[in-house]
C-alpha cells in the first residue's frame, strides 16, 4: 500500500508534564518526516475525531499513536482493518516510569527514542493479508477412536452441522464401555449406578447421516495441514507403505547418508509424498483412549502368580458375564478385597495412570459383589479415597452399605491359601491395628495407560515425526498447555480428548470430547478465514520466506514448536501456514534472516534498534536494549508503571511476539551501534514452562548462550547479553531485575565499540 | 472487544459470568464465528482466578492465561463485554431468548484512562472486597493491578459525592449521578458460568472463624501471598502483622459434610499443598500441620503431593478438626483426633487456614434447572448450558474443558 503517515502525540495522563512535546513534534516532522499533531486526550472523542478527520480528508492510512500502552485503548485507536496503527508507549514507559526527581534530559532522550522507534516501525510495517490455502479447504472432521470419547466427538460435531468420519480399529464401535456391567452415576443425586448408555450412543452415531463409520480400520498416516489433512487409511493390524515415517533428524540424516545407520523408513513412502488414495479432512480429533496397565511388577500383590488376583478391568469382564465367580474354581465369591495403592510401606500413591477413576471403579465393583450375593463382603483398602466433586455422594452411598468395608490401609502382602483363597496383610488401618483378612478374590485398581504413551498413535507424516511432543513431560498424555488452554497440543488442528488426555470418568469424557469437537470446527473456520488459532487467534499475518537465500540449514524446520515446516529433499522448508501459530520462532532461528511477517520482521525490529540514539562520548548515558515478551513481561512492566515503581531510563524496551522470535542479528545491531547491553525478558521454561509457544523462551536462552561465545571472541564481555525469566505478576520485582542488569554492565564500563 | 456503548445486537450467545469459565466459553464460541455477549457482575473480568496468586501444580500466575484471554477479546469484534451487569429476567425459548440485563452505575464512564488522579483526591475509604477486606481502597478505585477493562469504579455505598474526583479528572470520566442501565439482549442460547463463592466460614461454629484474626480462609491466603495483595505478597497474620512461625491447614472446612456442603470441593487439597509452597518460600523454617480426611491429589497432582510431603517440617494428620480455640498470644489451638492412631491432637499455631469449599453462586429462577446442591444442570433442549464451577466443583483445567464443551452446545443451538 502507498502509505500516508501521520503521528499524534497525547499530552494527557502526565505525558505533557514529563516531556517537552514541541521537541518531540520536531523529531517527528524533522528526522522522521511525518505530519504530527498533539492533543490533550487523544483517546477522547475529540482526539479521535481529529485523527479520523485526517484519515477521511487527507487520506492518512498509517497512524502513529504516541500515547499509552498498546495493551489499553485498543478500541479507541482502532481505525479499521485497512489502516495501520502503530502504538508508542510514552505513558507507561516514560511518564509513569520516571519519578518526579528524574533528570529531565534523560527522560526527554528516552521519549525521543521511543518516538523514533515508533515512526520507524510505521515505515517498516505492512498491512497483513490473510493466508489463503492453495488447496481446497475441507470442513470434514476425522475422529480417531470409536469409544465414548470418539462417539461423542463425532456426534457433537455432526450436531453442529459438520460431516464426520469416525475410524475404529476394532470390528465394532463402543470401545471399553461395551464390557461394562454398570456405569457411574452421571446426575444428581449421584448415588445409584446406571445402566450402560453405550449401545444407545453407538446406535445414534451409526444412524447419523452426517457420520461415516469405518471399523476394523486404522490411520496409516496423516499428512497435510488444517483445512487439508490427507489421511491414508488401512486395515487394522496391517502394515502399509503409507504408514507414518519415523522421525529422522539432521544427525540421523547425516548418518544414513554416510551409511552408518539404516534408514528406519525403508519400505515406506517418503513423508512428503502424496498418497493418491488419501481422504481429505479439515481437522482431527484424537480419541484413541487407553489400555489397561500391566501390574505384574508388584510381586507382593500376587498378580500373575495367584489366579484369584485380578485387575479391575478383568473383574469388570467377570462381573459382566454373570454372577461373579472365582477364576480358580468357579466358586461364587463371598468376599473380595479391592486394593487401591500398590506401594506397601514404601509410598502411598495409587497405581500409575489412575487419576481418581479407579477409586470409583472399586466402589462400583464392590456394589457388584453385593448385588450378586447379599451375604458377600467387599473390602476397599485405600491410602486416599479419591472421589472428587459430586462423586463424594457416590462414595457416601457405598459407605451406607453395611457389606462394604472401607479403610485406609498399607497393604503389605497378598498370600494364597491351599484352596485358592487369599489372605491380605495390612498395616496402619483405621482400626488402629495391623490386620489380615481372608478373601476369595483380590482386585487391583490398575490404571489406564494412554495409547499415546507407547505409540505415536496420531501417525503424522511430518518432518518432526509422527507423534505428539512433550509426551515424557506429560507422562505419555497428549497435552501441552495444561491448565489454561488444555486443548492446544503442539500439532495444530489435532485435538485430543478422553483417555489420551487423562484417566477420566464417562461424564468428564463427554465434556472433553464435546470441547475437542468444537476446537476442530474452530480450527477449520480459522483456516478458512486465513487467521491463526490460539494463542494469536485472529492474527492474519503469517511467516513469509525469501527462498532464494535459503541455505537449507534446517534450523527453522527443527525448531518450530508446532512442526509447521516440512522440507524437500534438499532441506528447503515447505511452510504449512495453517499449522503455524505465528510465534516467529522460525524468524528467530534463521541465520540468513529470510523469514518475516508483514508487520513483524527482521528489518523492522532491526531498524527500530538502529533508531535509538546512542551517545558515544558520555559514560553516564549508557544505552540498553530490552526485548520483552509481549504476553507476560511487557504487561508486568505496564503494571510496574501503574504502581509508579520507577524503571531505569537508560533502557529501551521493544515488545516481541515471543522470545523465540528474537533473531541474534538484533543483538548484534544493538551492540554494533554502541549500545552497552541487551536484556531479554521472557517466560519461565522447563517442566513448568509458562511460554505460550512452549519452547520460545527456552530456545532464546540457548541462543543467548551461543551468542555469548561469539561476543567473547570479539572481545566483548558475554555478560552484556542476558536473558531473565519474568512472570506477569512480578511487577514489583521487574524494576529490580532491570536495575541489577544495568548495574552489572555499568560496572563493566561502556561498550568498547562505541563510536566506531 | 469491550464496548459498553454498543447497541445490543441480535442473535448469538449470552454468557453469564466472566471468570475463567465464562471467558473460555465466550471466546471459544466467538472464535468459531458466533456473536457473544459476556456479562459480569464485578467491574472487572477474571472472577475467582483473578484473585489467585498462583495455579497448582505449575505455580504459575493466573494473570498469564487471563492476559491472553483479554488479548483475544480485544482482537475479536464478535465479543461484547458488559461489566457490572447481571441478568434480571429471561423470556422466550431456545433459539429466541430475550434477556433483560441491568448494568449497575460504575460512576466512571469509558473516558477513564486509569491515570489515578481521582484516587489521590478522594477523601472516602472502603473495605477492599477483592482482598477479602484485609485492606482498604478509596471510594473511587482501580479494581486491581491486572483489571480488565482497565477502568476505575466508584463504590457508591462509600462515596460521599463530594465531587473532588470529578474536579480532578481531566477526561470527564466521572458521573456521580450515573444510573443503572437496563437493556435487552436477543440470543439463541445462554451459558451460565456464574462460578462459586468460598463457603461462609462463619457457618461452622466449631471453627470459630470470627473469634480470631489468626483464622483465615484459603482464599484470604491467596491474597496475602499475591504481589498485589494487602501486604504486597508478604504472608503476615492479619491484625498484628506478625510473621507466623507455625501454620495449620484445616481441610474440608465445609466440604464433605452433610451439615454444610455434601460434595467434595475438588480443589482444596491441592490448594493447601500449593499454599505450603508460598509459606516455604518466605519462611524456610516454619512448621506446617495439615489436618485432612483424604488427600485428593489424583493423577498428575500426585508428584506435587509427594514433593510437599517430603518436607520434614510439614506434618499430615488424618483427622477432621473438631475445634479451633483462640489463645491470648494471638495464635490458636487446633484440636483433632488422629484417625489412624486414635490420639487426640492439639496443635498450637500462629495462623490457621481454613480450606473452605466451593459453593455455587446463587442461581435461581431464569428457567434454570438446579440440583439439590445448587449447581446448574444443562438443559440442551432449552439451550440453557452450565459451565465451569456453576456446573460442578472442579479445578481450572476441568473448568476450561467443560466451558469449551459449553461453547459447542451454544453453537449447536445457534445452528439448529
Amino acid at each position: 500500500m502507498d502509505k500516508k503517515y501521520s503521528a499524534y502525540i497525547c499530552t494527557g495522563c502526565g505525558i505533557g508534564d514529563a516531556v517537552e512535546i514541541e521537541a518531540m513534534t520536531g523529531i517527528v516532522t524533522g528526522e522522521m518526516r511525518m505530519e504530527c499533531k498533539s492533543h490533550q486526550a487523544l483517546c477522547s472523542t475529540a482526539g479521535r475525531t481529529m485523527i479520523e478527520k485526517d484519515i477521511n480528508d487527507d487520506g492518512v492510512n498509517t497512524v502513529v499513536i504516541i500515547a499509552c500502552s498498546p495493551r489499553v485503548m485498543k478500541d479507541e485507536f482502532d481505525f479499521g482493518a485497512d489502516k495501520i496503527t502503530v502504538r508508542v508507549n510514552l505513558r507507561e514507559q516514560v511518564a509513569w516510569s520516571n519519578g518526579a526527581d528524574a533528570d529531565k534530559e534523560y527522560v526527554q532522550e528516552q521519549a525521543s527514542d521511543y518516538v523514533r522507534m515508533g515512526c520507524t516501525q510505521a515505515k517498516k510495517t505492512d498491512l497483513p493479508e490473510p493466508y489463503k490455502l492453495d488447496k481446497e479447504l475441507n470442513k470434514r472432521i476425522l475422529v480417531m477412536g470409536g469409544g465414548i470419547a470418539g462417539l461423542t466427538a463425532a456426534q457433537e460435531a455432526a450436531k453442529a452441522g459438520n460431516e464426520v468420519t469416525l475410524v475404529e480399529k476394532e470390528g465394532k464401535l463402543g470401545g471399553k464401555a461395551l464390557g461394562w456391567r454398570k456405569q457411574f452415576p452421571t446426575k444428581a443425586p449421584w448415588s445409584e449406578l446406571e445402566e450402560p448408555s453405550i449401545s444407545g450412543l453407538v446406535r445414534a452415531v451409526e444412524e447419523n447421516s452426517k457420520i461415516t463409520v469405518k471399523t476394523a480400520t486404522e490411520v496409516a498416516r496423516i499428512a497435510g495441514c488444517p483445512g487439508h489433512f490427507k489421511v491414508s487409511f488401512k486395515d487394522a493390524g496391517t502394515k502399509n507403505e503409507w504408514d507414518a515415517p519415523a522421525k529422522v533428524g539432521v544427525d540421523e540424516q547425516d548418518k544414513i547418508a554416510k551409511g552408518e545407520m539404516e534408514n528406519p523408513n525403508n519400505g515406506l513412502q517418503a513423508y512428503t509424498d502424496a498418497d493418491p488414495n488419501a481422504e481429505v479432512f479439515g481437522a482431527v480429533v484424537l480419541a484413541t483412549g487407553w489400555k489397561p496397565a500391566d501390574v505384574s511388577e508388584y510381586e507382593h500383590l500376587g498378580y500373575g502368580n495367584f489366579k484369584n488376583v485380578v485387575t479391575n478391568a478383568e473383574f469388570e469382564k467377570l462381573a459382566s458375564a454373570g454372577k461373579i465367580s472365582r477364576p480358580s474354581d468357579g466358586k461364587l465369591v463371598e468376599s473380595v478385597a479391592f486394593i487401591q495403592s500398590p506401594g506397601g510401606e514404601e509410598h502411598d500413591r495409587d497405581f500409575p495412570y489412575c487419576n481418581s477413576v479407579t477409586s470409583m471403579v472399586s466402589l462400583k465393583q464392590a456394589k457388584y459383589v453385593r448385588e450378586d450375593n447379599s451375604d458377600a463382603k467387599a473390602y476397599i483398602l485405600y491410602q486416599h479415597m479419591r472421589t472428587p466433586g459430586n462423586m463424594e455422594m457416590f462414595y457416601k452411598w457405598a459407605q451406607n452399605d453395611d457389606g462394604i468395608f472401607m479403610t485406609k490401609a498399607t497393604v503389605t502382602k497378598v498370600n494364597e491359601e491351599g484352596d485358592g483363597s487369599l489372605s491380605v496383610e495390612m498395616k496402619n488401618t483405621l482400626l488402629n491395628e495391623d490386620l489380615s483378612i481372608q478373601v476369595d478374590m483380590v482386585v487391583l485398581a490398575a490404571g489406564m495407560v494412554p495409547t499415546t504413551a507407547n505409540n505415536p498413535t496420531i501417525n503424522l507424516s511430518y518432518r518432526q515425526g509422527p507423534a505428539f511432543l512433550d509426551l515424557d513431560m506429560f507422562d505419555g498424555y497428549a497435552d501441552s498447555h495444561f491448565i489454561c488452554f488444555p486443548y492446544e497440543t503442539r500439532r495444530t488442528g489435532v485435538y485430543a480428548c478422553g483417555g489420551v488426555r487423562k484417566a477420566t470418568t464417562m461424564e468428564e469424557t463427554i465434556d472433553d470430547a464435546t470441547g475437542a469437537a468444537l476446537k476442530a470446527i474452530q480450527c477449520i473456520e480459522s483456516a478458512d478465514r486465513g487467521v491463526a488459532v490460539h494463542p494469536r487467534s485472529g492474527d492474519s499475518t503469517y511467516p513469509e520466506f525469501f527462498f532464494q537465500r535459503c541455505t537449507q540449514c534446517k534450523r527453522c524446520t527443527e525448531e518450530c514448536p508446532f512442526g509447521a515446516l516440512d522440507d524437500d529433499e534438499k532441506g528447503t522448508p515447505l511452510p504449512n501456514p495453517t499449522r503455524c501459530r505465528r510465534c516467529g520462532t522460525c524468524m528467530g532461528a534463521c541465520p540468513e534472516r529470510i523469514i518475516g511477517f508483514k508487520n513483524y520482521n527482521i528489518d523492522m525490529i532491526g531498524s527500530m534498534v538502529k533508531a535509538i540514539e546512542v551517545p558515544d562520548d558520555d559514560e553516564d548515558k549508557l544505552r540498553f536494549l530490552a526485548l520483552v515478551c509481549e504476553n507476560d513481561a511487557y504487561p508486568a512492566l505496564d503494571m510496574a508503571a501503574m504502581r509508579r515503581h520507577g524503571i531505569n531510563n537508560l533502557v529501551r524496551f521493544i515488545p516481541v511476539r515471543c522470545l523465540g522470535s528474537v533473531n541474534v542479528v538484533w543483538i548484534k545491531d544493538a551492540l554494533s551501534s554502541g549500545m552497552d547491553g541487551v536484556i531479554l525478558l521472557g517466560c519461565k521454561y522447563g517442566d513448568d514452562y509458562q511460554c505460550h509457544f512452549v519452547k520460545g523462551s527456552e530456545l532464546a536462552d540457548k541462543r543467548m548462550a551461543n551468542i555469548g561465545e561469539t561476543l567473547g571472541s570479539l572481545g566483548l564481555e558475554p555478560e552484556r547479553v542476558a536473558m531473565r525469566q519474568v512472570a506477569i505478576n512480578e511487577f514489583n520485582k521487574v524494576p529490580e531485575i532491570i536495575q541489577e542488569f544495568v548495574d552489572e554492565i555499568t560496572a563493566l564500563g561502556p561498550n568498547p565499540f562505541k563510536g566506531f | 472487544m469491550t464496548d459498553e456503548r454498543s447497541a445490543p445486537g441480535s442473535g448469538g450467545v449470552l454468557v453469564v459470568g466472566g471468570g475463567i469459565s465464562g471467558l473460555t466459553a465466550a471466546l471459544e464460541a466467538a472464535e468459531v464465528g458466533n456473536d457473544v455477549f459476556l456479562i459480569e457482575k464485578n467491574p472487572y473480568l477474571g472472577g475467582r482466578v483473578a484473585q489467585l496468586n498462583q495455579y497448582f501444580p505449575k505455580l504459575c500466575p493466573p494473570s498469564c492465561g487471563l492476559e491472553i484471554n483479554y488479548q483475544r477479546i480485544k482482537n475479536n469484534r464478535k465479543v461484547r463485554v458488559y461489566p457490572m451487569t447481571e441478568v434480571k429476567s429471561v423470556d422466550g425459548s431456545a433459539g429466541n431468548y430475550q434477556v433483560t440485563v441491568e448494568t449497575k452505575p460504575r460512576g466512571v464512564n469509558n473516558n477513564c484512562t486509569a491515570c489515578n488522579a481521582c484516587v489521590e483526591v478522594c477523601p472516602e475509604e472502603r473495605a477492599n472486597a477483592f482482598n477479602f477486606n484485609m485492606d482498604k481502597t478509596k471510594a473511587i478505585y482501580k479494581p486491581h493491578d491486572h483489571a480488565f477493562p482497565m477502568k476505575y469504579a466508584i463504590d457508591m455505598s462509600a462515596c460521599s459525592k463530594c465531587g473532588k474526583c470529578k474536579e480532578a479528572c481531566k477526561y470527564d470520566a466521572i458521573d456521580l449521578e450515573m444510573e443503572a442501565n437496563t437493556f435487552t439482549l436477543d440470543v439463541k442460547s445462554i451459558v451460565w458460568s456464574t462460578g462459586w463463592n468460598p463457603y461462609d466460614p462463619a457457618k461452622m461454629d466449631n471453627l470459630n472463624f470470627a473469634s480470631s484474626d489468626a483464622i483465615i480462609t484459603n482464599m484470604m491466603m491467596e491474597r496475602l501471598a499475591a504481589p498485589g495483595g494487602p501486604t504486597g505478597g508478604k504472608i503476615l497474620r492479619p491484625g498484628d502483622n506478625k510473621e507466623p512461625e507455625s501454620f495449620a491447614f484445616v481441610q474440608c472446612a465445609g466440604s464433605r459434610d452433610e451439615n454444610h456442603l455434601e460434595y467434595c470441593s475438588y480443589i482444596c487439597c491441592m490448594a493447601t499443598l500449593k499454599q505450603i509452597t508460598y509459606i516455604r518460600a518466605q519462611y524456610p523454617e516454619a512448621k506446617v500441620t495439615v489436618f485432612y480426611i483424604d488427600l485428593r491429589t489424583p493423577g498428575k497432582y500426585e508428584k506435587f503431593r509427594e514433593k510437599l510431603m517430603s518436607d520434614p517440617n510439614v506434618f499430615f494428620v488424618k483427622g477432621k478438626v473438631a475445634d479451633i480455640i483462640p489463645s491470648d498470644d494471638g495464635g490458636v489451638t487446633v484440636i483433632a483426633e488422629n484417625a489412624v492412631t486414635g490420639e487426640k491432637v492439639q496443635e498450637k499455631v500462629d495462623l490457621a487456614i481454613l480450606a473452605t469449599g466451593m459453593q455455587p453462586a446463587a442461581n435461581q429462577g431464569m428457567g434454570l434447572t438446579i440440583d439439590s446442591n445448587g449447581f446448574v444442570v444443562t438443559d440442551e433442549d432449552k439451550a440453557m448450558i452450565a459451565a465451569g464451577c456453576a456446573k460442578k466443583a472442579a479445578d481450572v483445567v476441568t473448568t476450561t474443558q467443560n466451558s469449551t464443551a459449553a461453547a459447542m452446545k451454544a453453537i449447536q443451538a445457534s445452528r439448529r
